[in-house]
């Protein structure tokens, strides 16, 4: 065996293990991640029990079908849902080692997720302009805390994913920006399916 | 040589979808998406139909984004997954359910007039 300048060999059996160690560890990762997601779902759980119960104290003023506008639902959901699926894609381009198109996927679901946000918080400020902000009644503190809970992990995902794109663009796809890349996308996937309903059960139900 | 840090032996990756998988869970939710929304803004049902129908398809999309979007069933500690998943599904319908019911029935229990009731009931029998 030669040392060369701090580099050292290693047979293929070796390397076998450390990579089949390492990547056992990753594993363990992901799922203390997806130990967390599902902590993370029981907060929405209590947000959304608030909101069950809260959705009629209107205290005489307009309820969601006034407030609510179905279109731009709509165009959120289908914009948050369409990033869902290119951070899908970009995780398939991770596994294949393909830079580039990990950059490019994640940049769109960025901007896919961008707009949704520049959507909701559209809605927010006419809501607030038209004397329903959060202080009117126990329904619309409700619906900010529940709604406003799942901007905020938007954003934050935003910022990470932010994050990610400069991290694979200066230093490529390494194992661990890899893993890291994964939570990246449990996050992102468990929050459209926590979209899925808070627009089935407050807009959705609140508008009928 | 080599360097310590980051030697990937090549090995198909199990627990990643295909593009097949994903177009497949995004079409169908895109449907379920449109279905839930059409049937609740040209108010095809009511009441209590509506509701029912609205949630099952909810929960019919989050299983397809479960399986096709987070692989969930693939991969070395699924079965970990698992029970973790239905253990943080029962406190969500504990939360959830559970607080309905307890608000709902202190709604009605505390409505002016059953805490009339109440208090008389009390005054007679000498409280």
């Amino acid at each position: 065996m030669s040392e060369v300048a701090g580099m050292t060999e290693m047979k293929i059996s070796e390397h076998a293990e450390l990579a089949a160690e390492r990547k056992a560890g990753d594993e363990k990762t992901l799922f203390g991640f997806w130990l967390y997601i599902m902590t993370d779902c029981v907060l929405f759980a209590s947000l959304f029990a608030t909101y069950a119960v809260l959705h009629n104290n209107t205290y005489g003023g307009p309820d969601g079908s006034k407030l609510f506008d179905s279109g731009s639902v709509l165009t959120e959901t289908l914009i948050l849902l369409t990033s869902s699926f290119t951070c899908g894609l970009a995780m398939l381009a991770a596994r294949a080692r393909k830079k580039r198109q990990v950059i490019g996927w994640f940049i769109v679901t960025g901007l896919l997720g961008l707009a949704f946000l520049g959507i909701e918080i559209h809605e927010f400020i006419g809501l607030v302009n038209s004397a329903n902000s959060w202080r009117r009644n126990g329904f619309l503190s409700a619906f900010f805390t529940l709604v406003g809970t799942h901007g905020t992990h938007i954003t934050i995902g935003l910022l990470w994913m932010s994050a990610m794109i400069i991290k694979v663009f200066k230093t490529g796809l390494s194992r661990a920006t890899i893993r890291r890349l994964s939570m990246l996308s449990y996050f992102w996937h468990f929050l459209d399916i926590v979209w899925i309903f808070i627009f089935t059960v407050v807009y959705m139900l609140g508008m009928r | 040589m080599a360097s310590n840090k980051d030697y990937v032996i090549p090995e198909p990756e199990k627990e990643s979808g295909s593009l097949p998988s994903y177009v497949f869970g995004f079409a169908s939710s895109i449907i379920l998406t449109l279905v839930a929304y059409f049937l609740a803004v040209k108010h095809t049902f009511n009441g209590y139909t509506l509701i029912t129908v609205l949630v099952e398809l909810a929960i019919v999309q989050f299983v397809v984004q479960l399986f096709f979007f987070l692989h969930f069933g693939k991969g070395k500690s699924a079965g970990f997954k698992l029970l973790t998943l239905v253990l943080m599904i029962f406190f969500v319908i504990v939360v959830v359910l559970g607080s309905i019911w307890i608000m709902s029935n202190l709604n009605y229990n505390m409505s002016p007039k059953h805490i009339n009731q109440y208090m008389l009931q009390q005054s007679a029998e000498g409280f």
